[in-house]
């Protein structure tokens, strides 16, 4: 720890901390546009210049370390001035300086109102330009579809060329040019190939590059913000759901240190024209072999009269991968007190038994903790699609230090460098048996890492690949009582609280597989499992969010609301218990699900024992205890559960494993309902099949 | 310098591959660097694809140098949009490239600008001959025999728009030109030939020995008035300060300002001095705020102004008005009441 007096004040700080942070570290607020913390120190604003005593020149204070301060002539601590004459005329210049080719079109900027720019020009510029020639003009850039330019506004603080090529690891961006002629841009104009793409418009800490789907369309004043989970993928990142009206508007990033850093991928953040298209706001009945519009009464007698007569073991119950915990404990209770036994939230088919324990379908170590693994193997997963920010942790992980990565399945990018080992459960049992030179990375790691994707497991022989994965993490030694090194990646939201609250098949009961077959069943209730066509025979009724294929296939369709509509738990792949809110209302008559079943309860003669949402958490929570706690990870006991999934035993094919999420951008209902991501996933496509070329 | 940008798909080939000579310099560039610092090599290459292209680097050069070096196609994109050595549109067979900063502003590079505007035309663009293009730079770094320019890989120095036209035709023509001068000076000595280090002697070898000749020519001549003591002798009998300057002549101080004068116990001004200075009853200029230093002075300055009449009255505090007429400056009038402490030349 070092001392040094800012504005005064002395301040004891870690000697590699630079003048910035110290100067934060002591209360001073210290203006910047290139310095961002989670990106490397450019430098090259000069806004953070402050007065160092001794210094002949003002310094840069986030580029200046703490540490290279010299002391006074009698050894007094190093003394930064903030507030000093000297330190407000430099910011002046500076300022000035970047507005002389500033143009002044703020009234009609997409970032007026929440630009740095504009405060800090407020609040550290001075009031007229001295600057009588011609502003410098850029051409604007195509750069794709997710982020519009307007190049006259940049400042060249490189903050989106450094994301793209420390965070993303896909470095698309550039500066050619030098000086006044420096511009930003893709190489020819190409569109950007990350799946993080979005974020650089939200650290443009002017509006040169700004979010195009939603361009012209917001301003920062006229939304209510609400924070919020997002669902789009298992690892739940941190929101902030603006919305104007009852419209939800735009989706922005939250800190979450222990998920999403700040970042969020594009499908988390261009989803929101799906939450507007193909929605269910009324309920639907099928007659005739034709949808017509029914009100809540017709469309519940019809469910009533159709269950009435039916064997409870000849209905079932399945739920997808956008439900909350809520209303898959509603749906648990409601059929439970029906008497079915055929349950299943495994929609993707993945061999996962709950009594396993915890850590056999969660990710133990926590995204977090990625960060102090030292070898990883990825079985039968891309986390580039799967969880686009997990994938992001490890490049993280990678830019921190030597970090080995393995993967086995299809051959992907990872954005970091891996050793690619193989394609199927074959390469496992090699590196079981110590046949591949990776063993010996993972047995010589500290803290070795073995991450088993839904690809591995949504297959036939799952178990066994499980199984096989699991004692290869124990004879690595990955899981001891304080590392828990050895984790499945989930893709569904939905997936973890599910199986929390063991949404599984009971005694006797049909998996989903069995479920959907054709002619298994006679009603099936389907809370949002779009990604299964639910064979003919059975009388389907459908209870979810949008007009896709689950409500293609339904008998009755009753309308619920979108993660942004309710207030919903879900649980992430960590096993990190989180909740939405409400952002607006669902559209039309759609309520929320948990509502709906209740609804449904007292109609089928089974009313549920609870009235209101907090009562219903109230039972959730007596039966449940761990989701009380909100934002934490439950321990669980990995060293047996491990235990137990080596006993398993089973042969696993040879078969290849596929990855679980084939396209990206169109991973669930939502998502495909949105048109801007059907244009990412197009481009992405074309971009796949150059790359293939 | 305007925006850079790759030539048009029309001009661009259609594929490009260092030759196996070229490649092979290629990869002895590459191994100068150790292990993961390959894109250290990114210039050489390019300008070894430069050179192999006809003196301007294609997209596709670009891409297969990226490709070589493993590098992302945009970071190989800045480095060539960066520098303007690399010309990203086709070249003349001769290249000019002009340079336009200070030191050749100055010394006349505009006419030059001029006189290949008229005849070339716009910069960026090849003569209908085939044989120039011509683009205005920064410093090359020849501002000693500015204005200059480049023609391919030589310098051009100390032209003038004749020199540049006959050099042009000399290079159109297949002629032999001389590369660097065009005016005839050698490397960068001064314009009217070498003014210093002319003595012949300096170079004939005369000079080998010549301060050993003097001193025995001194000895002999003391040798001849008394036994001359060892220089050990003499430096044990008559003691130096070890000091810096111990040995040389004794100098007074450069400067010999009335604060040292005051120090040293004597008036701060000579009185000498005083007579020298100007007449204050015809001073329009207000004594300067007074100079801690010579305390005495001022009151006697103070006084004299008093009895001369002039503005003394006015508060001391308040700046004092200005001189109005062009003859006398503040800063030559006031120094006569009031020297400066610092001023040396008062004091001379």
């Amino acid at each position: 720890m070092t001392k040094i007096v800012v504005d005064g004040t002395e301040v004891d700080v870690p000697a590699e901390y630079t003048l910035l942070q110290a100067c934060e570290a002591a209360g001073a607020e210290i203006p910047r546009f290139c310095f961002h913390e989670r990106l490397s120190i450019a430098g090259n604003c000069r806004m953070c210049l402050v007065e160092l005593k001794g210094a002949p020149k003002p310094v840069a204070s986030c580029a200046y370390a703490v540490k290279d301060c010299r002391p006074g002539p009698n050894g007094e601590p190093p003394e930064v001035l903030t507030r000093s004459g000297t330190t407000k005329k430099a910011r002046e210049g500076v300022m000035e300086f970047l507005l002389i080719n500033h143009p002044l079109d703020c009234p009609i900027c997409d970032q007026g109102g929440h630009c740095d720019l504009q405060d800090q020009a407020m609040a550290y510029g001075v009031d007229s330009t001295r600057y009588g020639e011609n502003k410098r003009a850029v051409e604007e850039k195509y750069i794709g579809p997710l982020v519009r330019t307007a190049m006259n506004r940049c400042i060249h603080c490189t903050r989106c060329v450094r994301f793209l090529a420390e965070v993303a690891g896909v470095p698309d961006l550039g500066a050619i040019g030098r000086g006044e002629d420096m511009e930003i841009t893709s190489y020819l104009e190409s569109a950007m190939g990350s799946e993080l793409q979005g974020n650089v418009a939200d650290l443009c800490p002017v509006g040169a590059l700004v979010h195009k789907p939603q361009s012209y369309e917001v301003r920062p004043w006229e939304l209510s913000k609400t924070e919020s989970v997002d669902v789009m993928d298992a690892v739940g990142c941190a929101i902030r759901v603006d919305a104007r009206g009852r419209e939800v508007m735009q989706i922005e990033p939250r800190v979450h240190e222990g998920i999403n850093e700040e970042w969020i991928s594009d499908k988390t953040r261009h989803a929101v024209d799906g939450l507007r298209t193909q929605r269910l706001d009324r309920p639907y009945l099928r007659e005739n072999g034709r949808l017509r519009p029914a009100s809540w009464g017709e469309a519940f007698s019809a469910i009533a009269a159709k269950v009435k007569g039916t064997d409870p073991k000849r209905i079932g119950a399945v739920v997808g991968d956008l439900a909350g915990v809520e209303e898959i404990y509603a749906l648990k209770a409601l059929m439970t007190s029906l008497g079915v036994t055929s349950l299943d939230c495994r929609q993707a088919g993945e061999a996962i038994d709950p009594a396993w324990g915890r850590a056999a379908y969660t990710l133990g170590t926590g995204i977090a903790g990625i960060e102090e693994a030292d070898a990883i193997l990825l079985v039968g997963t891309n986390p580039r699609l799967e969880a686009s920010l997990l994938n992001v942790r490890i490049r993280k992980r990678w830019r921190m230090g030597p970090l080995a990565v393995g993967l086995i399945g299809e051959p992907a990018d990872l954005t970091y460098p891996h050793v690619y080992l193989g394609a199927g459960p074959e390469t496992l049992a090699d590196l079981a048996s110590g046949q591949h030179s990776f063993a010996e990375a993972l047995k010589a790691a500290n803290r070795p890492l073995i991450i088993v994707g839904t690809g591995a497991l949504a297959r036939p022989d799952g178990a066994a690949i499980l199984a096989a994965a699991a004692k290869l993490a124990r004879d690595i030694g990955a899981v001891t009582p304080e590392w828990s090194g050895f984790g499945v990646l989930q893709t569904a939201a939905a997936r973890v609280g599910a199986l929390d609250l063991g949404f599984v098949p009971r005694e006797g009961g049909h998996d989903f597989a069995g479920i959907a077959a054709a002619g298994a069943l006679d009603v099936v209730f389907n809370l949002g499992a779009d990604e299964v066509e639910i064979g003919p025979g059975a009388f389907v009724v459908y209870q979810g969010t949008h007009g896709d294929r689950g409500a293609t296939r339904a008998d009755v369709i009753l309308p619920g609301a979108a993660y942004t509509e309710k207030s919903a738990t879900y649980v992430n792949l960590e096993g990190r218990v989180q909740t939405t809110n409400r952002a607006g209302f669902p559209p039309g008559d759609a309520r929320e699900d948990w509502a709906i079943l209740r609804a449904l309860s007292d109609v089928l003669g089974k009313r549920l024992p609870f009235d209101s949402l907090s009562a219903l958490r109230r039972a959730l929570y007596a039966e449940h205890p761990h989701f009380a706690a909100l934002d934490t990870i439950a321990p669980s006991d990995a060293v047996a559960t491990v235990e137990t999934l080596s006993g398993l035993g089973g042969e696993p094919t040879r078969t290849a494993f596929v990855a679980a999420v084939p396209d990206f951008y169109l991973s669930n209902a939502i998502a495909r309902a949105s048109r801007v991501l059907a244009e990412c996933s197009s481009l992405a496509r074309v971009r796949g099949l150059e790359a293939a070329e | 310098m305007a925006n850079r940008r790759l030539a048009p798909a029309s001009e661009q080939p259609a594929a490009f591959a260092f030759s196996s000579e070229n490649a092979d310099w290629a990869k002895g560039q590459i191994d100068k660097y150790p292990e993961g610092r390959q894109a250290s090599a990114v210039i050489p290459l390019l300008w070894k694809a430069q050179e192999q292209n006809g003196g301007w680097l294609p997209q596709k050069a670009i891409e297969a140098v990226a490709d070589e070096l493993g590098m992302p196609h945009i970071r190989v994109l800045e480095v060539a949009t960066f520098y303007t050595m690399f010309a990203l549109e086709p070249v003349g067979k001769f290249w000019i490239q002009l340079c336009g900063t200070v030191p050749c502003d100055s010394c006349g590079a505009r006419e030059l600008k001029d006189y290949l505007h008229h005849r070339l035309g716009a910069p960026g663009h090849v003569s209908a001959d085939g044989n120039f293009s011509w683009l205005e730079v920064e410093c090359l770094g020849a501002c000693c025999n500015a204005p200059m320019a480049q023609i391919n890989q030589d310098y051009y120095e100390d032209l003038t728009p004749d020199l540049l036209g006959k050099l042009m035709d000399d290079l159109a023509a297949g002629r032999p030109v001389k590369i660097g001068s065009q005016v005839g000076r050698t490397s960068s000595e001064p314009l009217g030939g070498a003014d210093t280090l002319t003595d012949a002697t300096l170079f004939d070898g005369s000079r080998v020995g010549a301060w050993r000749k003097r001193f025995e020519k001194d000895e002999e001549n003391e040798a001849g008035k008394e036994e001359a003591a060892s220089s050990e002798q003499r430096a044990a009998s008559d003691p130096k300060p070890a000091r810096p300057d111990a040995g040389r002549a004794a100098e007074r101080p450069v400067t010999d300002a009335p604060a040292q004068r005051a120090a040293a116990g004597e008036t701060p001004v000579k009185p000498s001095d005083k007579d020298d200075a100007a007449d204050r009853t015809e001073s329009t200029a207000q004594p300067n705020t007074p100079a801690p230093a010579a305390p005495e002075t001022i009151a006697k300055a103070e006084a004299a102004g008093a009895e001369a009449g002039t503005q003394s009255a006015l508060p001391r505090n308040e700046p004092p008005p200005q001189p109005t007429n062009s003859g006398a400056s503040a800063d030559a009038a006031a120094p006569a009441s009031a020297p400066h402490p610092s001023d040396p030349k008062k004091g001379n």
